[in-house]
């Protein structure tokens, strides 16, 4: 538990903390009467608040290291990896995820729908940037500059040429999976804070291309009445059509998750966890360090780019200001939060810093307080993410044993 | 059978203006273990980093010939990878396994230059990927299996004891099926049981017919492992020849304990 030393700790911390806060809390200047209200009882309940929270963390970080120093392998497995081992679990969990996903347009309105459906998009995003910063160790400070070169591939063929949504598809992934390589040629060479530097100036030229180059992307005012995804040729309305989004996000989902589990497992997805862990040694083993790393910065871009055509797809009407580096810091959150190189710590991560802050529309101005505050207390408590990823292990030599 | 598998002639390297290596010949026969000895900072692993690709030598000629071939393969100026991928693997001064990967995927790590599936594979898993990957498998278990690791193989690499880190790394290399092996101080922190147990697996690796060339400090472990001995000293090579040979080389000895004033 909290020893005496820790509660006296905690009491100083807390007289700090009023100390600190005694100009916003207890003083209140009331500019008209010209008086001064000294609200005292505000800092009784400062430091008792203060105090509460101290002694909370500390119990948390006392649990943490006696589990830590007690058991190793207990950490590394947590609720859910546990329940996902067992099949019979697994499957429970799966079905019930499964029905809820494929019931939830119907259980709920079309505004909570379209909701999950960005949610759903952010979720192949993390995915894709998971690849690049989770597995290749590559951190990637650009990656809404895939995003938008998909969004505006749809946006543009789509009002120059007609081109529907499933022609463009593929054409915006590929198209961003080439810009990824392009942006990968100069930077083979860089790693950690220099890489972050030049693919956070590599996101920025792309919206900053997009917002001044007029004739091409027709700048601020962005382009609009972008046709939605196409059914068979059918007309939908405006409910379907939210629906028929959803529905196709959700298949994106599954696609993108077995996809990146597959590559993760394989020989490729070896060599990017290599390069992360040493890049040195992993050159020394036989393994080209420009053509992976190339890879992966394109296969991360394709995901990206099949998405942006979706958003464009989604919303029908895209401009510049979609594309913000406050997009990328959210992605790789996303990443960060739900525990780097897991695929459903990553699904998690996205569902909840995108829904969060939607649902949290309640407290309104204090919104972004609490999130920030929620990721402060994830990197205090869980830095390794949500869902930390463990590696496969292999069962079948046990029986050549 | 003395046919000679590494030839390393006139090798220079500078930095700015040191010569850390200074027109170096070194041969490795087939099958055979020679030692590079010398003085802290003589610039033996200097010349491992320049042979294998990591630094560019300033001049010289590195080949490689295969055995029973008279091909000889230059490989000066190849990546690291790409020597790797010719047949020399090499294990670090300070060990660079992978932490956060598993044994066995460290091992894995060391076929990825000897297999070939790529994005199309990994994603379908076609037969001839599978194929592969359980081949890859068996290999890497068989490797671990012969180098005690084989109840480690789902550890992670860092949670591993010293000594056991020390034969990944080499277990890591032997898994690029090199035609010489290069060990950089392999005996570097172990104890003394655990030196006596790695001196057993290099002659068994040596037994079965693996080229190797290391660098050791461990003078008890150098004249019991090789056959060849190369003395290195201010990136010069000062004296070779057998363990016996250079026990008695007065060169070696003032390299080493330095020489006596003149009385």
């Amino acid at each position: 538990m909290v020893s005496l030393k820790e509660l006296k700790k905690g009491f100083f911390t807390s007289l700090w903390f009023v100390f600190l806060t005694f100009p916003i809390v207890v003083i209140k200047v009331d500019p008209i009467e010209r008086t001064v209200m000294w609200r005292w009882q505000n800092a009784l309940y400062m430091a008792a608040g203060t105090f509460c929270v101290y002694l909370l963390v500390k119990y948390f970080q006392n649990r943490k290291e006696n589990q830590s120093s007690n058991e190793n392998k207990a950490q590394t497995s947590s609720l859910i990896h546990r329940a996902l081992q067992k099949p019979l679990q697994r499957n429970i969990l799966f079905g019930v995820v499964a029905t809820f996903a494929i019931l939830f347009p119907h259980l709920f309105s079309t505004y909570q729908t379209n909701v999950m459906t960005t949610a759903l998009m952010y979720v192949v995003l993390g995915l894709g940037l998971n690849i690049v910063v989770g597995l290749a160790g590559l951190l990637d400070l650009g990656f809404v500059a895939f995003y938008a070169v998909g969004a505006y591939s749809y946006a543009l063929l789509n009002l120059h040429f007609g081109l529907g949504f499933w022609t463009v598809l593929p054409i915006g992934g590929l198209l961003a999976a080439t810009f990824g390589i392009l942006l990968g040629f100069p930077v083979l060479r860089l790693r950690g804070d220099y890489l972050a530097i030049v693919t956070l100036g590599f996101g920025e030229i792309i919206r900053l291309i997009l917002e001044n180059w007029g004739e091409f992307s027709k700048g601020p005012s962005g382009i609009s009445n972008i046709s939605r995804p196409g059914f068979f040729g059918m007309g939908l309305n405006l409910e379907q059509s939210i629906h028929y989004t959803y529905y196709l996000m959700i298949l994106f989902v599954i696609v993108t998750i077995f996809v990146v589990n597959r590559l993760q497992d394989s020989r490729l997805g070896r060599a990017w966890i290599a390069l992360r862990e040493d890049e040195i040694a992993c050159q020394a083993m036989g393994i080209d360090k420009r053509k992976t790393k190339l890879v992966a910065f394109s296969l991360g871009a394709f995901w990206a780019g099949i998405v942006g055509v979706m958003f464009a797809a989604k919303t029908t009407f895209i401009n510049p200001a979609s594309f913000t580096f406050l997009e990328s810091a959210i992605i790789l959150s996303i990443v960060v939060l739900g525990g780097m190189g897991s695929i459903i710590g990553v699904l998690l991560g996205a569902l909840i810093l995108i829904l969060m802050p939607e649902y949290l529309r309640a407290l309104s101005e204090y919104r972004m307080l609490a999130f920030g505050a929620i990721l402060v207390c994830m990197m205090v408590f869980r830095p390794q993410g949500l869902i930390s990823n463990i590696r496969r292990t292999y069962k079948f030599e046990k029986k050549t044993n | 059978m003395k046919q000679p598998i590494l030839n390393v002639t006139g090798l220079s390297m500078d930095f700015g203006g040191i010569r850390a290596l200074n027109s170096l010949d070194l041969d490795v026969n087939n099958g055979e273990i020679v030692a590079l000895i010398g003085p802290n900072g003589a610039g033996k692993t200097t010349f491992f980093n320049c042979i294998t690709g990591i630094y560019k030598p300033t001049a010289g000629d590195i080949f490689l010939t295969p055995p029973n071939s008279s091909k000889k393969i230059s490989l000066k100026g190849l990546k690291p990878n790409q020597v790797t991928e010719k047949g020399l693997a090499r294990t670090f001064q300070n060990i660079r396994l992978f932490p956060k990967m598993t044994v066995l995927e460290n091992v894995l790590i060391g076929r990825h230059c000897r297999t070939k599936a790529f994005i199309f594979g990994a994603i379908f898993r076609t037969p001839a990927t599978r194929k592969e990957e359980k081949n890859s498998l068996e290999t890497s278990y068989f490797i671990l299996e012969k180098l005690g690791l084989a109840g480690f193989a789902n550890e992670f690499a860092d949670n591993l004891p010293y000594g056991a880190q020390r034969r990944l790394e080499i277990a890591r290399a032997l898994a690029t099926e090199p035609l010489l092996l290069l060990l950089d101080e392999p005996a570097a922190g172990m104890n003394p049981q655990e030196t006596i147990e790695l001196d057993f697996l290099i002659k068994r690796i040596s037994g079965e017919g693996q080229a190797i060339l290391l660098i050791e400090h461990d003078m008890q472990l150098v004249m019991s492992l090789s056959d060849r001995i190369f003395v290195m000293d201010y990136g010069k090579k000062i004296a070779q020849g057998t363990p016996a040979e250079i026990r008695q080389n007065p060169a070696v000895i003032k390299a080493y304990l330095g020489e006596e004033v003149d009385a």
